[in-house]
């Protein structure tokens, strides 16, 4: 596949896009939520914000969240196809986006301090590359921001402090527990995105992947989609609410998946996703490009 | 709601509570991370060098009886001028170890974030007089609009997102989580969800 010189452009457009557009999915589970809560209640103003946020955002065309995040790109490419320029296009994008003010400066070199002022260093942006049998490329990208991030949690199973073996009983406690943990620190209703099994790195991975489902889709694997209802039935019993002010909606959305693990392993890793859910996906096909 | 003009006074401060929601109006300073590192290093471990003195008089001027707002914009300059673009708040337990430090020696009346602070920051609260305003994470457009003007920017050096922004806001929304009186939402939504959380997790067969 030859990508033209115009692809930067699009993938400018598809990271402003992302950053200054909320999905739909992620619109109408607020809205939902904003009627659950009590009328005028800290949790409920607060929810109302978030909304008039979202629409403002779209219109003026400005970051929903300051924190644009980590830049985290998943690209599926297809055969016989070379990533190395697809790569530099993606940072050459990163940066024009950045000097728009889509993007919020964000990457600080660990030793020295200095913040790098176009979002690009060391392992920044994050691209994962996967080569897929589509003749199609896929770009999904996820704006991960700070706050979210700190608060997710691995878990190692057995756990005694929650009373948690290894079987499926032990893994929603521990979830449970991530999202008791967060409380409202991680921009509060967010998402849980839920690694089981699998080494402490492949754990994380699968976590954080559960961002790209849509919230109203339902898991396939029966145990996995019973392990998401009753532990985000739970955790909305929690009481932290919107912000953490107290309220119904402490999440919007549990999604899980696993990978085989060594039997001496037993990981539970929960990655923590505000409710600035911003995820894109870019498709290149015969050479038309569609953002969704 | 309740109308708060900054510089604010103990009686103004001593009269907000817990769930009130507020809109400040006036003029604050951004700080975050760094900030705060700067000025415990500077400032509060030792008298200001000569160096540092010049900010050290810019501060006590911007923070007495005034509020820092934990943020890190994302800023537009347009004609040699600066504007904020995003601008809601970032995560304030970071801080914890270091605000009532920084309260006690700038005579700081408030702190605007999100998430809530610990212990040290509510014994501070309480002991001089300041409270802690919850603004609504992620809201970042919906709060750039009530910052009017960027009068000034000081430390550059460390980056956009952690220099200390001298800003002009009117009506800026946020929720009274800690105040002056030794209440928390933070403290209260905890204990009663970790209640919760116990008679749950025995539910879970």
């Amino acid at each position: 596949m030859h990508l033209n010189d115009n692809f930067k452009d699009d993938l400018v457009e598809f990271i402003r896009r992302t950053s200054v557009e909320l999905p739909d999915d992620v619109i109408i589970s607020l809205t939902r939520a904003t009627q659950a809560e009590q009328p005028a209640s800290a949790a409920a103003s607060a929810l109302q914000t978030i909304l008039q946020n979202v629409q403002m955002s779209k219109l003026g065309t400005t970051p929903i969240c300051q924190d644009t995040g980590t830049l985290i790109f998943y690209v599926d490419y297809p055969a016989a196809m070379s990533t190395i320029p697809l790569r530099k296009m993606i940072e050459a994008a990163v940066v024009e986006a950045t000097a728009k003010s889509f993007l919020r400066p964000n990457a600080v070199d660990s030793l020295t301090g200095k913040n790098s002022g176009n979002n690009t260093g060391r392992e920044f942006p994050v691209v994962h590359f996967e080569e897929w049998q589509e003749p199609q490329l896929r770009v999904r990208l996820m704006l991960k921001g700070g706050g979210c991030e700190n608060v997710g949690a691995q878990y190692s199973l057995p756990n005694t402090k929650l009373g948690a073996d290894r079987d499926i009983a032990g893994i929603k406690k521990v979830i449970l527990d991530a999202a008791f943990q967060a409380q409202g620190k991680g921009c509060a209703p967010g998402i849980l995105g839920v690694g089981i099994g699998g080494d402490r790195e492949t754990s994380y991975m699968i976590s954080k992947k559960q961002f790209f489902r849509r919230l109203d889709d339902r898991n396939a694997n029966p145990v996995l989609a019973e392990i998401e209802d009753e532990v985000l039935a739970k955790a909305n019993q929690l009481g932290i609410g919107p912000m953490g002010f107290g309220g119904k909606t402490t999440l919007l959305g549990v999604k899980a998946d696993w990978a085989h693990r060594l039997p001496a392993s037993f990981f539970v890793s929960v990655s923590y996703m505000c409710w600035a859910d911003r995820r894109r996906t870019l498709i290149v096909r015969d050479g038309k490009v569609e953002i969704h | 709601m309740i109308r708060l003009s900054l510089p604010a006074t103990d009686a103004e401060i001593a009269a907000l509570k817990v769930g009130d929601q507020v809109w400040l109006s006036g003029t604050i300073i951004t700080g975050r991370d760094a900030a705060h590192h700067y000025m415990i290093e500077n400032f509060i471990k030792r008298e200001p060098p000569e160096s540092e003195r010049q900010m050290y008089e810019i501060l006590r001027c911007a923070l007495a009886g005034n509020v820092i707002y934990h943020c890190g914009p994302v800023v537009a300059k347009e004609n040699g001028k600066y504007r904020f673009v995003a601008a809601g708040p970032t995560t304030s337990i970071r801080e914890e170890p270091y605000e009532h430090l920084v309260i006690e020696k700038f005579n700081v009346k408030g702190v605007i974030g999100k998430g809530g602070m610990g212990a040290k920051t509510l014994e501070a609260c309480r002991k001089f007089k300041a409270a802690y305003f919850h603004a609504i994470g992620g809201a970042a457009t919906y709060i750039a609009q009530s910052v009017k003007e960027v009068i000034d920017v000081y430390k550059l050096d460390l980056g956009v997102p952690e220099a200390m922004w001298l800003i002009r806001v009117e009506d800026f929304p946020a929720v009274v989580t800690m105040d002056s009186h030794g209440g928390s939402l933070h403290a209260e939504v905890e204990a009663r969800s970790k209640q919760k959380l116990e008679e749950l997790l025995s539910t879970i067969k």
